[in-house]
């Protein structure tokens, strides 16, 4: 790829982001109530005190000049004071972000694990009794609720076959000392087997419920895809030549196949992060999303708008590693 | 005004939308889909004749009673009831009203803005489309259930906030639909001819324009009912839409959670409700894609 165009795709960000933090400034800006009143709460104040709170808070500053504050903290990655913790958003988010990232990445793995092969059986045996129900499985799996799924799994898997614990990250037989804060890896740090198996236990449901529906999807864009490579004149001359089906397969076909799948998946991977507020409330996991549910209803608004500013710029950087995938994987296409 | 070819295969001589609806009414899933949503519809129109119970009523000697076919279960509360004792058949009919309503509100409304915002981008560029397509941009950065979370936490929980909260950000799908197709058809000739003979530009987009795009609109517009229904639902289920006692799906499941170990038909029922409506509409607006705008089909 050409150096100079990715380095103008990564400029053409810049507005964007600008955008997307105004948008997440404003919507605090926009909130009905006094943030001072709001701080205080129930304490009795004098009006002095509460007008140092307010210069303080740069509240008597004008709009773009907050604005321009916010964004210089949100940079050094100061967000502000946790109103309901009594301490800097950015530690409180960065406690709860390893849960949340632990949990992503597992639900992209299983969704990537079962799209795959079901999107690739289902354009070899097009029009079979699988690739029906492979679509049919992908049609529901984009109509579902996911905390309608996670329910369902939680009434099957944990309540009637107890497979899998209903909630939480680990049991309280197993301690293990934070190293990376990624459960799956510190347990493994630990060399504690046990508790590995115990976390995967624990992180089975949320998962599934978080891949499905991305699985869905995937599991259609590779079947779409695998079926036009299948019809290209390599694919044909390939089989003229009398090369081996497995060869064909796995040396021409997948490989090409698979491109818009991995520049879908980077995409998908950000409708995770909202999808992750659904989950880990059901589930009761502690990560960032369900911190944001819970802050909205104590009203800790400066976490909520540090939350929405870090979930927009990873989708926005998401979008753009999607962007520079599709290239790299496919050199036809011109960045 | 030109309409565009279709390439389906329809009997000539036809009109292309009565081709068009030709192809549309063979496709039996499409069809059967289809009834199912006109079902849904009616019973959201007609929910306070036939609902058996009033939504709200509450008995607590019903407390979680179980549906028909369970021991303990009657044949008046059909589906039984939740731990307020309230009828969950009526709620759910009841329920039907605001899925529907919000889903079609927020679908009109960004249409709407998409489609003048989409016309005016494509047709006028200059500054007019930098600034809109800025925008689209900026609020495609966002994921949409954030977004509208993030909103609804700022602006409080209600129908009219969900409403708007939705719309902020569905208006720029159908505006980057309209704003392509109005870039490939400002280069038309019977655009071009338009503007030869005088006409205004507002009149080359919506009389012109506009007509030969709508269907592209249309069908976008459907498949995108169906995710506002689940994103209303999300935000009830986590409490940020509408607010109780007001039966709305989302928060009928989520009111059935804390009970998952002893009345599973609390949270099962409105969730099958969701999933039929949006299964249904998804499979129509695919039949409407494969027959109204077959450059997209599969």
């Amino acid at each position: 790829m050409n150096p100079a165009k990715f380095f103008q795709r990564l400029l053409q960000l810049a507005p964007v982001l600008l955008g997307v933090s105004f948008i997440a400034f404003m919507m605090l800006a926009m909130t009905p109530g006094d943030p001072v009143a709001l701080i205080i709460g129930e304490h009795a104040a004098t009006p002095e005190q509460i007008e140092t709170l307010r210069r303080d808070l740069g509240l008597n500053q004008p709009l773009l000049q907050r604005f321009a504050s916010f964004l210089a903290d949100a940079v050094t990655g100061n967000f502000g004071t946790s109103f309901y913790h009594r301490r800097p958003v950015a530690e409180v988010i960065g406690e709860r972000l390893p849960a949340t990232i632990e949990l992503s990445l597992v639900a992209l793995i299983v969704a990537l694990v079962t799209s795959i092969p079901l999107g690739v059986l289902a354009a070899i045996r097009k029009n079979t009794i699988f690739d029906r129900i492979a679509t049919l499985f992908s049609l529901v799996g984009v109509s579902m609720p996911g905390f309608w799924l996670g329910i369902l799994l939680i009434m099957i898997f944990a309540v009637n076959l107890q497979l899998f614990p209903v909630a939480g990250r680990i049991g309280f037989s197993h301690e293990v000392d934070p190293i990376t804060g990624f459960m799956l890896i510190d347990t493994l740090l630990h060399r504690n087997f046990a508790a590995f198996g115990e976390t995967l236990r624990y992180i089975a449901l949320p998962a599934v419920t978080l891949g499905l529906p991305m699985a869905a999807i995937l599991m259609r864009v590779t079947r779409t895809s695998m079926l036009e490579v299948l019809q290209q004149d390599y694919v044909t001359f390939a089989n003229a030549k009398g090369l081996k089906p497995r060869r064909i397969f796995f040396r021409h076909a997948l490989k090409n196949a698979l491109i818009p799948t991995v520049s879908v998946a980077a995409i998908e991977t950000g409708s995770l992060l909202g999808g992750n507020m659904i989950v880990e409330t059901i589930f009761g996991w502690p990560g960032l999303g369900r911190l944001v549910v819970e802050s909205i209803f104590v009203r800790n608004y400066p976490l909520v708008q540090a939350a929405v500013l870090l979930y927009a710029v990873t989708y926005v950087l998401l979008n753009f590693i999607a962007d520079i995938l599709y290239t790299l994987l496919n050199p036809r296409v011109k960045l | 005004m030109t309409v565009i070819a279709s390439s389906t295969a329809g009997a000539p001589g036809l009109p292309i939308w009565r081709q068009n609806l030709r192809v549309f009414c063979a496709n039996k899933s499409a069809l059967f889909a289809s009834a199912v949503v006109v079902l849904f519809v009616a019973m959201a129109i007609i929910a306070p004749i036939i609902a058996p119970h009033d939504p709200n009523d509450t008995d607590l000697f019903r407390r979680l009673q179980p549906p028909v076919w369970k021991e303990g279960g009657d044949w008046a509360y059909i589906l039984g009831c939740d731990a307020l004792g309230r009828d969950i058949l009526s709620r759910l009919i009841y329920g039907s009203r605001i899925s529907i309503f919000i889903g079609a509100a927020v679908v009109l409304f960004a249409t709407v803005i998409g489609i003048l915002a989409g016309l005016a981008a494509g047709y006028l560029r200059g500054w007019v489309d930098v600034v809109i397509s800025r925008i689209v941009d900026i609020l495609l950065g966002f994921p949409y259930l954030i977004f509208a979370i993030g909103l609804m936490a700022m602006m409080g929980p209600g129908l009219v906030n969900i409403v708007l909260a939705l719309v902020y950000k569905e208006w720029v799908i159908p505006c980057r639909v309209v704003r392509g197709e109005t870039l490939a058809a400002r280069e038309q000739e019977y655009v071009e001819a338009a503007r030869a003979v005088g006409a205004s530009s507002g009149h080359i987009m919506l009389r012109e324009i506009l007509p030969n795009i709508l269907s592209a609109v249309t069908v976008i517009s459907t498949v995108r009912m169906a995710n506002v229904i689940i994103m209303e639902a999300s935000l009830s289920f986590l409490g940020l839409g509408v607010q109780p006692p007001t039966a709305s799906w989302g928060e009928m499941v989520a009111g059935g959670r804390e009970f998952i170990m002893e009345a599973w038909w609390v949270s099962t029922f409105p969730g099958l409700a969701i999933l039929a409506l949006v299964l249904a509409i998804n499979v129509a607006s695919q039949g409407l894609r494969d027959a109204f705008d077959p450059r997209f089909a599969e």
